[in-house]
């Protein structure tokens, strides 16, 4: 932990909200994960095991009514703006009850109370699409911001770049967060960019960057703090969070890409294990404390599972799935 | 009630602006629709009368612009935007198609995505192959789009203001050719519903069944046929998407023979739908004759103007065709 507004420290709730958040993430991936090889969940899901302090960090730097849109690897963006976690497992189990009525599923999680404006399963296109909500922000004087999250692989999407260009050109306030977990699916960052400084993407549009140790929680929340009180003043920012997916890419990954040891490495380095040895470096919690928080999100994913398997599943019913297609 | 004669593109601003003065919610933007008033010059006086917050130039980026309308739209406003030629669908189609025509049902109905995208369409101008494509039927696939193709200042007006107040994505398809045709509209507000067709011409022997600028060809010949005592019935479709099959399925079952006219390329057109339309209702069994089809050739537009002429439907085309279901 290194770059980190040290007044943290003094308010231990918080420091227990950011744990306990990252725990939930934690858990919430790896038993869907678990639920995945057991066969409960269809489809595919784009797990984020390792990403929990870039997720919880911007998330909890956000405000309430803020807008966010997340990615197909999005569960931690949207547990962390505040999606229920029960309706969340409810919608990756494809329950009739789930946050999208089984009708959405790991990728396109949305819940527009909480500001999460969706989980996106097109690379980019993110961008474009919180342009308009910090359109509407700016427009009807709400105060709120947009954080767009996205990858270092779809930092090479065209989306990304005209929607850089427009916030700046219209002082939108749009986060641009973007996650670098060192690879896109299976291609290493170095291979597809001749310059690895992503923050340099901010430049030609005159945006103001920030950088920081995703895996860092008090950095990360830090950083994205400060950005979102610039962005929400001046307009956009880019914010690259530099962290490592443990788990695969998708139900596809053999990791043939990269090493057992590479993977172990990350692994031990941790965003939830960084800020368990630091709190307790630092004798701001004991073990027992950490234990029981612990306990306390095991318990929180457990009855998520519980109450989602008891969720109905939707009937299938042709002139009524043809009838959501439209809004009244 | 009082009526007034304005064009084609008269009419597609005089429904924006009344809806913009009406919801201040309503604003619009694409490029150079500001002070250029817009390649065809639709836009004109706009950005003085509602000024630049709400009449916005953007930068030449579809994709970020067409999103752009997406998030403002899930979020409260209800955007206009101009794509400047339908072509350019193509440059921002992941916007349209995976976004804006998705959300709402994958979503589980909890937001809606009330934006138009008013976009210029046809050919007939001279501008060759990549400014000059009828892409309707692409739009028309994607489940979540409505699609409107007005043929009069009448209807353009009278739908727009509908698909403005409407809470989905509307792709509203204006016919470049008849931007300066002229019409007649009332003087007061008033609004035509989505998803209902027109007879524009009743007939009891042929029906032509149609939509845009084919709609004035069609009615040519229509005016031609009646001088030799055969009375062609025009259905103008004016929105495809949702599509009014009844009233299709009444014309058909009414003069018994069918023309399917469209400027669209005919290969996998939107034709076909509507002789599946009839072919999977109890019209078939009125039919006296085989349904015919007129659409563009399967070439992109060229651009020599004898080359492009011919490449579209022409009346003579379709004078042939509505004679051949009477042979």
């Amino acid at each position: 932990m290194s770059n980190y507004d040290k007044a943290l420290l003094k308010d231990k709730a918080f420091l227990q909200e950011l744990m306990e958040r990252m725990m939930i993430v934690r858990k919430f991936e790896q038993k869907v994960q678990w639920l995945f090889a057991q066969g409960f969940v269809y489809g595919t899901t784009h797990l984020g095991v390792g990403e929990e302090g870039a997720n919880i960090g911007t998330t909890a730097a956000l405000h309430p009514d803020d807008y966010m849109l997340a990615t197909h690897r999005g569960h931690g963006a949207a547990l962390g703006k505040g999606a229920d976690v029960n309706l969340m497992m409810a919608e990756i189990l494809a329950r009739e009850t789930g946050l999208n009525k089984g009708k959405g599923g790991s990728m396109h999680i949305a819940d527009f109370d909480k500001g999460i404006l969706g989980a996106n399963g097109i690379l980019g296109a993110n961008g474009p699409i919180a342009c308009g909500a910090a359109f509407t922000s700016k427009r009807k004087k709400l105060g709120r911001v947009c954080a767009a999250f996205f990858g270092d692989g779809a930092s090479n999407e065209g989306a990304i770049h005209e929607s850089m260009n427009l916030a700046a050109a219209w002082g939108l306030p749009v986060m641009f967060v973007l996650i670098n977990n060192t690879y896109g699916m299976s291609t290493p960052l170095r291979k597809v960019v001749h310059d690895m400084d992503l923050t340099k993407r901010a430049i030609p549009y005159g945006i103001k960057s920030y950088e920081c140790d995703g895996n860092d929680i008090l950095e990360t929340y830090t950083t994205c703090r400060d950005a979102r009180e610039y962005c929400e003043k001046n307009g956009p920012v880019l914010i690259v969070e530099h962290t490592y997916r443990t788990s695969g890419h998708s139900k596809s990954d053999g990791n043939l890409y990269r090493s057992k040891e590479e993977i172990k490495e990350w692994e031990a380095k941790n965003p939830v294990k960084r800020f368990t040895d630091f709190l307790l470096e630092n004798k701001l919690f004991t073990q027992e404390d950490i234990d029981a928080m612990d306990k306390k999100t095991t318990d929180i994913i457990e009855k998520a599972v519980e109450f989602a398997k008891s969720c109905p599943e939707p009937q299938f019913d042709a002139a009524q799935i043809q009838a959501d297609v439209y809004a009244k | 009630m009082a009526m007034k004669e304005i064009t084609y593109a008269e009419a597609v601003k005089e429904a924006m602006s009344e809806e913009m003065r009406r919801d201040e919610n309503v604003f619009f933007m694409g490029e150079d629709i500001g002070v250029y008033c817009g390649a065809f010059g639709v836009s004109k006086g706009m950005v003085q009368e509602f000024g630049e917050d709400r009449v916005i130039d953007t930068p030449i980026s579809e994709t970020a612009f067409m999103g752009c309308g997406i998030g403002a739209a899930i979020t409260g406003m209800r955007p206009i935007v101009e794509l400047m030629f339908s072509d350019f669908m193509a440059v921002c189609y992941d916007q349209i198609i995976n976004q804006a025509a998705k959300m709402h049902f994958m979503f589980g109905g909890k937001v809606n995505v009330p934006m138009v995208i008013r976009t210029a369409s046809g050919g007939g101008t001279g501008a060759a192959a990549q400014h000059s494509q009828s892409l309707e039927q692409m739009y028309c696939h994607v489940p979540g789009l409505k699609v409107v193709v007005p043929s009069t200042p009448y209807d353009a007006k009278g739908l727009l203001k509908s698909a403005i107040r409407d809470n989905n994505t509307v792709v509203f398809l204006e016919q470049k050719k008849l931007y300066r045709t002229k019409g007649m509209v009332p003087e007061e507000d008033y609004t035509i519903p989505l998803g209902v067709a027109d007879v524009k011409r009743e007939g009891k022997d042929v029906s032509i069944i149609t939509y845009g600028r084919m709609v004035q060809f069609s009615l040519e010949v229509a005016e031609k046929l009646a001088k030799e005592g055969i009375e062609v019935e025009v259905l103008d479709l004016r929105t495809l998407s949702p599509l009014d099959k009844d009233a299709i399925i009444a014309t058909a079952k009414k003069t018994k023979r069918v023309v399917v006219v469209h400027e669209a390329v005919e290969f996998g057109g939107f034709g076909g739908e509507v002789v599946s339309t009839i072919a999977d209702s109890d019209a078939f069994y009125y039919l006296d004759a085989p349904i015919k089809r007129v659409g563009a050739l399967y070439c992109p537009i060229p651009f020599n103007p004898n080359l492009e002429k011919n490449v579209f439907p022409t009346p003579e085309r379709i004078e042939a065709a509505v004679r051949e279901t009477l042979a």
